[in-house]
């Protein structure tokens, strides 16, 4: 047994540039830093590559297009800080679109239609808490059951039918923007924002990352563990539902489709982004570089003409990559 | 039970049951502890110690009997309900997140915070110098609040948990065997620890299984075994061999 060390004696952690390129020399730093520096070099290669990769109207372009997958990566890491995931998200997703369709059709307007994308959304994340948190199913089991589950009220709901929306609000919501940068990007900033301020800035954020790191020292400590995993996957469904507006405006329908991707890549930001499955040590900007590397990569294979079917082998390989590169973080 | 200590009973656990399915770990014990003092609970591995300390410390709901605090009946839902009655416990497991920092893991569940309604905000740097205060005010020598628990050695910990009992001015302090693990030195300071809160007027219940630690610090011992308190001494009037043929049920109480 180590004696306890004095207080002098101890490294603190320094801030700076000097240590950082120090630590450069560790796999460790790699690892942890793995979304940032992929993204440089992703934009580095791209943009050598292909010329149009860091015009203004491809990077205007490749914003819009990250902000679901933003927004799904932030939902998604909430729930992993618990040690859970949300294999439901993107299901979810596809049932708040489904909810705003109805509702449009129905004739209600653009607000009204959005809180109700909002709450046929949250209807699925509550659910998932409860099977979780109350009824002790396995988050891996009960969100595969709810993906199913959402899946197949969409399609119920809509006849499988596409419905599709002409509206004011949604045409303004993806074509507007503040100087180059989409009203749907910076959403997913906002989204961001008050996430990381939820997260490590709150009494909320700390409950998430203790009940993920120790739910028994939690629980011992006064913490509601059960009521801690339903609001977050309460939250992973809203900010779905959030995306689910974005989708409607973006595609100018509510499709009821399942779309996995939008599933394997939140999973794959939050892992690109540093975070551990297991649970317990938060990130809020890693998982969004993440979103936005796998972003970057899908466009700039696509404007390098490289084939649709050689995206998924692509993101696949850099998730693997950075998969192996988190046995190299520091504990 | 000696009649004429009643009124400097601090806290009495009346005939306290708990299973879990069809394990009975407690069958109906009964312990007191008496103001000021060093009470031990002493006993076998599985005797029931620290289902009795988790169901003080409100972390288990007894499936029957009273837990009397100060002369009235208590119900602990939850550890924050023991917390504010001013019961604080070293659990056996030290409860700690070891993927959060020191600071954190001293406030985690009753965090201080500033601002107003739903925008409150941790107050991160109230939080972080008054754990620095009562890290040192244990007089043990520890790393910055700001470092993981995960960074820490077993002795650390430990003295981050008792810290973290010690120093919210409760009435009563459970430690559940807080020298476990410990060398020679780091045990000295937790002992120094124990004196020092007894001698500031707290109610010390040790769970431990170093009798020489139990007869040196302690006033007053239960033996329990099988899910029972079997046996009740005045340290002073004990040994150590009494007590482990008490234990082992060689010697009836
Ligand atoms: N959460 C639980 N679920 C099931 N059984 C439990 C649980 N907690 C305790 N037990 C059982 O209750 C009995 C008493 O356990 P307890 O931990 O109270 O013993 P103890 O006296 O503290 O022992 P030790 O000296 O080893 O710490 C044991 O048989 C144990 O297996
Ligand atoms: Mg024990």
């Amino acid at each position: 047994m180590n004696l306890p060390v004095k207080t002098t004696n101890v490294v603190v952690p320094e801030k700076g540039v000097g240590p950082a390129l120090r630590e450069a020399r560790h796999l460790s730093f790699w690892a942890e830093n793995a979304a940032p520096i992929g993204l440089v070099v992703l934009v580095i290669v791209f943009s050598i590559l292909s010329p149009s990769f860091l015009t203004i109207g491809n990077i205007q372009s490749m914003l819009v297009a990250a902000a679901i997958l933003v927004i799904l990566a932030v939902a998604q890491s909430f729930v992993i800080t618990t040690g859970g995931i949300d294999l439901s998200i993107s299901a979810t997703m596809t049932l708040g679109a489904v909810g705003f369709g109805l509702s449009w059709q129905a004739g209600l307007g653009f607000w009204p239609s959005a809180v109700i994308a909002l709450l046929s959304s949250a209807v699925i994340g509550l659910v998932n808490g409860l099977l979780i948190a109350k009824g002790k199913v396995t988050d891996f089991i009960a969100t595969l059951g709810t993906l199913s589950v959402a899946t197949g009220l969409a399609l119920i709901l809509t006849s499988g039918r596409p419905i599709s929306i002409t509206s004011v609000e949604l045409l303004r919501l993806t074509t507007g923007s503040v100087w180059i940068i989409g009203f749907p990007f910076i959403l997913a900033i906002v989204v961001g924002i008050v996430a990381w301020f939820l997260m490590f800035r709150m009494r909320f954020g700390l409950h998430v990352q203790a009940v993920g790191g120790s739910e028994e020292a939690a629980v011992a400590n006064g913490i509601n563990a059960g009521r801690v995993r339903i609001a977050v996957y309460l939250i992973a469904a809203v900010l779905a539902g959030l995306g689910a507006i974005l989708l409607v405006a973006r595609i100018g329908a509510a499709e009821p489709a399942i779309n996995t991707s939008y599933l394997l890549n939140s999973i794959a930001a939050v892992v690109l982004g540093g975070v551990s499955l297991t649970g317990g040590r938060a990130k809020i900007v890693g998982p969004i570089l993440g979103a936005l590397l796998l972003t970057a990569l899908t466009n700039g294979l696509t404007l390098l003409g490289v084939s649709q079917f050689y995206q998924p082998l692509a993101v696949g390989l850099v998730v693997v990559l950075a998969a192996l590169l988190t046995r190299f973080q520091k504990k | 039970m000696n009649a004429a200590a009643n009124s400097d009973v601090i806290l009495s656990a009346q005939d306290i049951t708990k299973s879990f399915g069809g394990v009975h770990a407690l069958r109906g014990a009964s312990i007191t502890m008496r103001r000021g003092e060093v009470t031990a609970l002493i006993g076998d591995n599985g005797a029931g110690k620290s289902t009795l300390v988790r169901c003080l410390s409100g972390i288990h709901a007894p499936d029957s009997g009273t837990i009397t605090l100060d002369g009235e009946i208590v119900h602990f839902d939850t550890p924050l309900a023991a917390r504010e009655a001013g019961i604080e416990t070293v659990q056996q497991n030290l409860a700690l997140v070891e993927d959060l920092t020191v600071w954190q893991n001293f406030f985690l569940g009753r965090e201080r915070t500033k601002g107003a309604g739903p925008f409150r905000m941790l107050d991160r740097s109230s939080m972080r110098s008054t754990a620095t205060e009562m890290l040192s005010d244990l007089a043990v020598n520890v790393p910055p609040v700001t470092s993981r628990v995960r960074r820490l050695s077993g002795g650390q910990r430990q003295a981050v948990a008792i810290a973290r009992a010690a120093g919210w001015g409760s009435s009563i302090v459970i430690m559940d065997e807080p020298t476990a693990a410990l060398g020679v030195q780091e045990t000295a300071r937790v002992e120094d620890a124990i004196r020092k809160l007894q001698a500031s007027g707290v109610a010390v219940l040790l769970i431990s299984h170093n009798f020489d630690q139990v007869l040196r610090l302690s006033d007053h011992v239960w033996v329990m075994r099988g899910g029972l308190a079997v046996a009740e001494r005045r340290a002073d009037e004990t040994t150590g061999d009494e007590l482990v043929a008490l234990i082992t049920g060689a010697k009836a109480a």
